[in-house]
């Protein structure tokens, strides 16, 4: 168990080709944009990077409910797991939109409902890594980590309502919308491998660290059998 | 059914009033902690009047907020603190009476400390707001309805962590985005002016997230109770 299997290299080799030639695309190949210019190419990261995020917090929202109906310690073990890689992926959405609304709106940030949903979902998502890490006793950190989850992904469509009520700026969608996309045919390739590289990226990040909590479990599991004979 | 579960809430509520009665260390902090609120969003703010008519409605609920935050997390840790957890998860019959009990009382001892806090912020304040008292309570508990149904749940959970009382906040806050700004929203249109009907969207928001939790948190709840 020291190291992954080959299947789960062959994953992260997979992926990290994907990525390196959907940014070789979305960086050198592709035309700039005709209106933003090269900052524009900072969507081949921030979209694909969102999305990545919503599957991995819906995947920590599956998980939890079924860690709560079959008491199964792996059911748990993906639920931290992904919720770690939906934060992180929220983290780089956040960081580099701000650094696209800088050359583009002129302000790093604005209390628009896109960004303002993504800051409080990132809020929300932090704050159940935080009380994972603070639980005394791991299997209540996990009942309470599940329950939070549930709530937390329930509470994401009154969100949407609350804040589209309250303000709207950001672009709308220009890819799922009805009548087709209004991207250019040749940005929607690298897009779509960078999509699907930080997906398969997600898929290896998530079975890697998975293998870390089960052996994480294992090694107290040791200690404490260990601590009974000694 | 009904009528069992009513009478085992109606115990725990009252169990819980009786022992604020008798010891007041829960509602006379949050009390005396409104009053500093208010206190100190003047220092911080100025006193000038326009800008404090702009920002008031916002304030209010800062202040409404923050004290029932802090009565919210008193709420299960006095039980553990006295050892008393076990005791209240052998009571009889489902522990939603549980659930529904203490946030019974924990609605009552906000809804209290909000009517001491709104008169005093229109005294203040110098804001006329006795005609709207009626509109402005019903946003009240609407909104302190849907804000103590999850911090009823978050604070038995965040009574067994490490850090619980930085935790409760920190997850209490961002969950219920959708009241804080359905309620000051609401609020500051009834402050300008605008009759109830102006409100009615934010209402029926507040009205579905109250409903909604009201669902999901006592089923949650016997989750986080288990031992």
């Amino acid at each position: 168990m020291g190291r992954g299997s080959l299947a789960t290299r062959v994953l992260g080799g997979t992926a990290g080709l994907l990525l390196a030639a959907g940014l070789y695309l979305g960086l050198v190949v592709v035309p700039p944009d005709a209106v933003q210019g090269d900052v524009q190419r900072i969507m081949y990261v921030h979209v694909p990077s969102i999305v990545t995020a919503y599957i991995a917090f819906f995947v920590v929202f599956c998980t939890s409910i079924l860690y709560l109906w079959k008491r199964d310690l792996r059911f748990d073990a993906v639920a931290v797991s992904s919720a770690e890689i939906g934060v992180v992926f929220t983290g780089i959405t956040l960081a580099t939109g701000m650094i696209w609304g800088k050359p583009t709106w002129g302000v790093w940030w604005t209390w628009d409902a896109r960004l303002t949903l993504t800051a409080i979902l990132f809020t929300i998502y932090v704050g159940y890594l935080m009380l994972r890490a603070f639980a005394e006793e791991p299997l209540a950190g996990a009942r309470y980590g599940a329950v939070l989850a549930i709530l937390g992904f329930l509470d994401i469509p009154l969100n949407h309502l609350a804040v589209y009520w309250w303000r709207t700026l950001h672009q709308p969608s220009s890819i799922l919308r009805p009548g087709g996309p209004s991207v250019a045919s040749d940005m929607l390739l690298p897009l779509a491998m960078n999509f699907a590289g930080l997906v398969l990226l997600s898929t290896y990040f998530l079975v890697e660290r998975v293998r870390l909590e089960r052996l994480r479990h294992r090694t107290a599991e040791v200690r404490l059998t260990r601590g009974r004979r000694g | 059914m009904v009528a069992e579960l009513l009478r085992r809430t109606w115990a725990m509520t009252w169990k819980d009033v009786t022992v604020e009665l008798r010891a007041r260390e829960r509602i006379n902090a949050m009390l005396f902690f409104a009053a500093l609120v208010l206190f100190i969003f003047n220092f911080a703010l100025g006193p000038d009047r326009e800008t404090l008519r702009e920002v008031a409605p916002g304030l209010l609920w800062l202040a409404f907020l923050f004290t029932g935050m802090l009565g919210l997390g008193r709420s299960f840790q006095a039980e553990r603190e006295n050892e008393c957890f076990e005791e209240l998860l052998l009571t009889p019959g489902d522990r939603e009476s549980i659930f529904f009990g203490k946030l019974a009382g924990n609605i009552l001892f906000m809804v209290t400390a909000e009517a001491l806090i709104l008169p005093l912020f229109g005294i203040l304040y110098n804001l006329d707001i006795w005609g709207l008292l009626p509109s402005l309570a019903l946003v009240a508990f609407l909104g302190t309805v849907g804000f103590s149904a999850i911090g009823t749940l978050l604070a038995a959970m965040t009574a067994h962590l490490r850090a619980r009382e930085v935790m409760l906040p920190l997850l209490l806050f961002p969950l219920t985005v959708p009241v804080i700004l359905g309620s000051v929203r609401a609020t500051e249109a009834i402050l300008a002016g605008g009759g109830l009907s102006e409100v009615s969207h934010w209402l029926k928001l507040l009205g579905g997230f109250d409903v909604i939790f009201l669902v999901v948190c006592p089923l949650a709840f016997e989750f986080v109770l288990e031992e």
